[in-house]
């Protein structure tokens, strides 16, 4: 079961990777954009499962981000692999330190206070003038281990990095999924209770599962930083958060590739509402939305659990 | 024989409330001791004493030589201390397999929710206790039967194999037999002890029905208004004067006893 679906994941990977050189290059960076973003979305799954719905994970996407832009304005450094190793590692470390506080809550609390620390960083980066405040400001372009393309190379090195990372990602956080502290979602849903008295600290297996959403998060925010060429406080933006939410209630929690399919039928029917009904289109994602929760509520990738025959609700 | 369990001059009060007040005795291992009192006597603020859900207002918990006073249910559950629930407490969304499956996984694996990312839930080990487990208390008939649609009995089966994959020394049961039917009772509490004999746990169980508690326990502790009013042989507790006024009910207050004779 769970070799087939490594190599599912494998076929997909090879099948996306060889698509960039026969697609137009709006359509790479599209894609580029959604499966960065599908990143921070991968997280919000891992806690989602438990029951927990933050509405400030843009916090991490931000961190990411700016930590990319900082490196590249104040270190010197533009190598891609460097760049998203320090900000996964410091999305990380963020997202430990506030998890001493926030793994102690739960529901609209956990909602709430996410937000809230989210905002926080909103407010500091718009208060900081040598960070552009809300203009933000340029990121320098990233070279590859040496390679430093530009025009279409770099949007398909940009588009080949994201497809790497999301897959790597992908695979770690499937293979968590089947480890007890992954596969104890569900239960922490059901009866924290139970598993107390069972031995183990509920607030630390979340607290795991905040660090892990922590680093996917930054990893996304560097990969789009990288993409857009820019970054702004907007990205730590309670809209953006709320983005991520509504691509996890489109693509649902059953599945990992469901993350970056969301994502991308996200980027294109925004793309295509924007450019046929330009002063309509949040309520064509409104529409969408709304449609998806009547018909599909345990989003799109139910389908495939469906087509698959069994459904994958990652429990034990 | 030594005392497993210990307490001294245990007290809890609520507020103006006092749920439980200079409870003194000695659980000797192995023993099946049967609690019994009025609702609101006390026996569950006793048992969420014993098993680190309340701290007590005063007084001492030993377990095995160890000073457990005070200390959080995860600590004491990894003594060897596991407990059932009056209301039972299970994963509602899984199967009864998954159930036992993931009970095994925490409780016989490392203390550190971090040690649980490298272990896979379904180890060899985890299957084989929880395979154990579901026979032990004979609902591997519903293994793949999502909990929630469980007839009471078997839900309450299954609390207490979740509460024994850890295989602990000592384990405490809040009402076993709540919300079972009469017939049931018996046939329910014959599983559950046979099973814990074969594991030679040592059994504290909470019961309304005076014909269980004979039958099943060795020692009865009968709970009065937070504290211990009879302790001993169940023949000679259930036997005790005002047992049988204020918690059995076989013996009703004197005028009405005058007036039916
Ligand atoms: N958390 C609490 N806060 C305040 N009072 C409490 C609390 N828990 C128990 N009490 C009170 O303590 C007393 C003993 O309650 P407890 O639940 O131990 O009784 P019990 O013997 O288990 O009763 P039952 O047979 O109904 O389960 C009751 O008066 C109850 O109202
Ligand atoms: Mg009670």
């Amino acid at each position: 079961m769970s070799a087939r679906t490594n190599l599912a994941g494998a076929s997909a990977f090879v099948v996306l990777a060889a698509a960039a050189l026969a697609a137009p290059a709006w359509f790479v960076s599209l894609a580029t954009i959604a499966f960065a973003n599908a990143l921070v979305v991968l997280g919000l799954i891992v806690l989602w499962r438990a029951g927990l719905v933050p509405f400030g994970q843009a916090l991490y996407y931000c961190v990411g981000a700016y930590t990319v832009a900082l490196l590249a304005r104040w270190v010197g450094i533009t190598d891609a692999f460097v760049m998203l190793a320090v900000s996964g590692l410091i999305a990380g470390l963020v997202a430990y330190v506030v998890g001493f506080l926030l793994a102690r809550y739960r529901e609209i609390f956990f909602a709430m206070l996410s937000l809230a620390l989210s905002m926080i960083l909103y407010g500091v980066l718009v208060k900081t003038e040598t960070l552009g405040s809300t203009d933000g400001f340029g990121v320098a372009t990233p070279t590859f281990a040496g390679y430093a393309p530009h025009r279409e190379a770099l949007g398909l090195a940009l588009y080949w990095l994201v497809l790497a990372v999301g897959a790597l990602c992908a695979f770690a956080v499937s293979t968590y999924f089947r480890t007890t502290a992954g596969a104890l979602a569900i239960p922490i849903r059901d009866n924290e209770i139970r598993i107390e008295f069972l031995g183990l600290s509920v607030n630390d297996l979340i607290h795991l599962k905040l660090v892990i959403a922590g680093v996917v998060g930054g990893l996304g925010g560097a990969l789009a930083a990288m993409s857009i060429g820019h970054v702004d406080p907007n990205m730590s933006y309670w809209t953006t958060s709320g983005g991520f939410v509504f691509v996890t209630i489109l693509a649902g929690a059953s599945s990992v590739a469901a993350a970056f399919v969301g994502s991308l039928v996200f980027e294109i029917v925004r793309t295509v509402a924007v450019d046929l009904l330009p002063g309509f289109w949040q309520m064509i994602l409104g529409s969408v939305l709304l449609l998806t929760i009547l018909f599909l509520p345990e989003g799109l990738g139910s389908v495939f659990a469906r087509l698959r025959g069994a459904p994958d609700r990652g429990a034990p | 024989m030594t005392a497993i369990l210990s307490v001294r001059k245990l007290e809890k009060t609520f507020g103006s409330v006092v749920a439980a007040r200079d409870i003194s005795l000695d659980i000797p291992a192995q023993q099946t001791v049967g609690i019994i009192g009025a609702n609101g006597a006390g026996k569950t603020t006793f048992i969420n004493m014993i098993t680190g859900y309340l701290r007590p207002s005063l007084g001492t918990i030993w377990f095995e030589d160890r000073d457990i006073t005070g200390r959080s249910s995860r600590q004491i559950t990894r003594l060897g201390i596991s407990r059932s629930f009056q209301v039972a407490q299970i994963f509602s969304s899984l199967t009864v397999m998954e159930n036992i499956c993931a009970a095994a996984a925490i409780a016989r694996g490392p203390r550190g929710a971090l040690a649980h990312a490298w272990r896979p839930l379904l180890s060899a080990d985890t299957v084989g206790e929880a395979r154990a487990a579901a026979e032990l208390f004979q609902i591997g008939a519903y293994r793949d039967i999502r909990a929630a649609t469980l007839p009471q009995g078997v839900r309450k089966l299954l609390d207490i194999a979740m509460a024994v994959v850890g295989w602990p020394r000592l384990l405490l049961l809040d009402e076993p037999t709540s919300g079972i039917s009469i017939e049931e009772k018996f046939s329910l509490m014959d599983v559950v002890m046979t099973a814990l004999k074969s594991r030679n746990i040592t059994v504290l169980f909470v019961e309304h029905d005076m014909e269980i508690v004979s039958r099943f326990a060795d020692r009865v502790l009968a709970f009065y208004d937070g504290t211990v009013i009879a302790d001993g042989a169940p023949a000679q507790a259930l036997a005790d004067t005002r047992v049988r006024t204020f918690i059995s009910g076989t013996r009703t207050v004197p005028e009405a006893v005058a007036g039916a004779g």
